[in-house]
């Protein structure tokens, strides 16, 4: 009885201590390198794996960070400036110079200022819903409002307001990763440049139409009449295709179009309100 | 027995209520819209200008391209504007504007009621006529018909199917026109047996229509080669690949043409077309339409100018119910809600019903329990249920493997549905960027 415990016992160490060594040399021969440096800068970043960065996930991006020679068109946009420079240090490379960037929507299609002529009753998809008609509204360019934005968004930043039924962006919380800018099947965020206060002046119309028609649509579109592209100092103003777009990066936020714009398509967000022309009048007096 | 197509297929309420109505000419309208694409393929380029006067077939844009079509003037009158115009989905495209001047025809249009038997034109002739005249496929799909007659080499026509079958509820447009103008839709057959070179042709028609299987068959006995087939109801039976797997037992494979199994299917609507272009040189600028619906006070089927507003059309036959829940343009199974009523005719509009509240809205969404009725009901053997999921999940590579773009879009699946769930409306998503995806590959 004892002899066959003995025996067991033995076998049973003898074959583990020849497996340990056949395994010991197996891993010796098929080991895979790996630059310690991935894990590190895999620590610094999210894990959102929101993939607003072009790649798959936060890893894939740590590898590309370690592997590149320069952090050019690298970044991590929910980390931000302090992540990328923490990484440049640990790779011992320059950080990029990167602007922060956040999600605007560019519509202001709410039942107020677009009326709805028909119903939809299909599938509550934007991307169903646009791939079968042009909207419930008279323009077929502006915001559907079921929502692709904000199912896409993983911050929480994005919520569709019951009132107006357009997307609301929390600039506090949008990453600006770009989800919603790729599920919107109607191309209506855009990326803009942060300004300091969160200031924001921008063309919300996406309406290609003429004047005419764009205007019978929706009360706030854009009409292309130029009257801000001749009142901008800067030529931040172009018009394309029937559109008018302010360039963020050559825009001084003198709200000059905002008070020509016929439509108020342009809108001017956390400004200061302004003042009378009387009271800056009365202000110059004292 | 009677001989139908063997997977799938449902049976949905027939409904034909305009079927014993006769057709009627709509007066011509004060004013039309023309839209510049009413075909597949690329748009017309208008080749009128404002102000211009144009008489009653006149060409106002000609097509671009192989796969276009011409698009010809419903009405004599003056250019008012070149301009866009919603169409039934309210995407904006370009049209020709006509304010009408009475109904002025151009002198080449032989205008008698005299049915022309003999042909004169050879079969290159006939082709190019087909495309001069802007003739396209009238059973909805609007395909330019001389692309389809055009048989490229190596391949050959062995046998030309006439859709009659006109399996969508409600509609009656072919039906009415079968018993009509029967003897010109079997000369425009015939017309077309001569540019195809074929000496069989084979007309389908669902046995719901005995009338018109009864008179199709006794005229065609008087012409040679053209055989009229009864076939059993059952949608979508009028679908091309379908219709050859009942009529002949060919299958066409999985991303191929009708043309690789020796056949080419037209529409009776087509055949008639034809036949105007062909032996009255009347070029494609009306079409019946049947106007129908429960509640609708005078249905009826109408030969429509193109261009004419839908609300006209309506009023004609009696004003929108005070119920109307939507009005849809094509058959119930899968025509599309219009989205206004000013939308014009054109070519592929083959019926306008208007559907009451009750009938319109769709039932609440429940979860898919897999019960496989729409695979069942599927004719192309598809797993809608899983081409659905994989459309709402975005996983487009795994539903192109799933053969997505197989799918005709016929809704039987959404029609069997018993939890209601959207399933063509997500397969329609999924086809078309699965068909994105592939052009954009074929680029690299």
């Amino acid at each position: 009885m004892s002899s066959t415990v003995l025996i067991t016992i033995i076998s049973l160490s003898l074959l583990a201590f020849l497996s340990a060594v056949i395994l010991y040399f197996v891993a010796q021969k098929f080991k895979v390198y790996e630059d310690p440096r991935i894990d590190e800068v895999q620590a610094l970043l999210p894990a959102a794996n929101c993939g607003g960065c072009g790649f798959a996930g936060c890893r894939n991006l740590a590898e590309a960070l370690v592997k590149a020679d320069s952090f050019e068109g690298l970044s991590c946009p929910v980390g931000g400036a302090p992540v990328m420079a923490e990484a440049a240090r640990i790779l011992g490379k320059t950080p990029p110079v990167v602007d922060p960037t956040v999600a605007v929507l560019l519509c202001n299609g709410s039942p107020e200022n677009r009326p709805r002529t028909s119903h939809y009753d299909g599938a509550m998809e934007c991307r169903i819903s646009n791939s079968l008609y042009a909207g419930d509204t008279d323009c077929s360019y502006g915001c559907l409002g079921y929502g692709d934005c904000e199912s896409s968004c993983k911050f929480d930043a994005l919520h569709i307001d019951p009132v107006t039924l357009l997307p609301v962006i929390n600039d506090d919380k949008c990453v600006s990763c770009g989800a919603c800018v790729k599920a919107c099947p109607r191309h209506l965020i855009e990326l803009r440049k942060k300004a300091k206060k969160d200031r924001k002046i921008y063309v919300s119309c996406s309406n290609c139409d003429k004047g005419g028609p764009a205007r019978r649509a929706c009360k706030v579109a854009c009409i292309a009449c130029s009257k801000c592209v001749k009142v901008c100092a800067f030529d931040a103003i172009t018009i394309k295709d029937n559109l008018a777009y302010i360039d963020a990066k050559k825009c001084t936020f003198c709200r000059k179009c905002v008070a020509e714009c016929p439509t108020n398509a342009i809108l001017e967000i956390n400004f200061p309100p302004r003042k009378e022309k009387a009271e800056v009048a009365a202000e110059n007096v004292n | 027995m009677l001989k139908t197509f063997p997977t799938g297929g449902v049976h949905p309420p027939e409904n034909k209520l305009t079927a014993a109505i006769p057709i009627e000419y709509l007066p011509v309208p004060p004013s039309v819209v023309i839209p510049l694409s009413q075909h597949i393929g690329a748009p017309a380029v208008p080749v009128v200008s404002k102000g211009d006067y144009i008489r009653t077939g006149q060409v106002i844009g000609t097509g671009k391209g192989f796969v276009s079509a011409n698009i010809h003037s419903s009405v004599s009158g003056k250019v008012n504007k070149i301009d866009f115009v919603s169409d039934s989905g309210g995407f904006k495209q370009n049209a020709v504007y006509i304010d009408a001047e009475g109904d002025e025809w151009l002198d080449t249009i032989d205008r008698s009621k005299e049915i022309k038997r003999e042909i004169s034109l050879s079969g290159e002739d006939i082709i190019k006529k087909c495309l001069e005249s802007g003739i396209v496929g009238l059973g909805g799909a609007t395909f330019p018909s001389h692309v389809k007659l055009s048989v490229p080499t190596g391949k050959k026509c062995e046998v030309l199917i006439i859709n009659g079958v006109e399996c969508e509820p409600y509609l009656t447009s072919d039906h009415r026109l079968m018993l009509e103008k029967g003897e010109e839709v079997l000369v425009g057959v015939t017309i077309l047996m001569k540019a195809l070179n074929v000496s069989r042709a084979m007309i389908g028609i669902e046995n719901n229509k005995p009338d018109a299987i009864g008179h199709m068959s006794e005229l065609a006995s008087s012409f040679s080669g053209i055989s009229v087939h009864p076939l059993k109801v059952k949608y979508p039976q009028g679908a091309e690949k379908q219709l050859i797997k009942a009529l002949t037992g060919r299958e066409v494979p999985s991303g191929k043409l009708p043309l690789d199994v020796g056949a080419v299917v037209h529409n009776v609507g087509t055949a008639f077309a034809v036949y105007e272009a062909v032996q009255k040189n009347k070029p494609l600028f009306e079409r019946v339409v049947t106007v129908t619906g429960t509640f609708v006070s005078k249905p009826g089927n109408y030969i429509v100018r193109t261009g004419t507003p839908l609300s006209l059309l309506i009023e004609a036959a009696g004003g929108i119910p005070e119920n109307t829940g939507k009005i849809i343009n094509g058959g119930p199974m899968m025509g599309k809600a219009v989205s206004n009523t000013d939308v014009p005719v054109v070519k592929g509009m083959s019926g306008v019903i208007l559907v009451p509240f009750g009938e319109s809205v769709r039932k609440e969404t429940e979860p898919c329990i897999r019960c496989a009725k729409c695979v069942e009901a599927c004719p192309l053997n598809l797993e809608p249920y899983l081409l659905m999921t994989l459309s709402e999940r975005s996983l487009f590579e795994r539903a192109e493997n799933e053969r997505i773009t197989d799918c005709m879009e016929c809704g039987s699946c959404s029609y069997t549905c018993p939890a209601s769930r959207p399933l063509l409306d997500y397969i329609r998503l999924g086809k078309s960027t699965v068909i994105r995806m592939a052009r954009e590959r074929n680029l690299k």
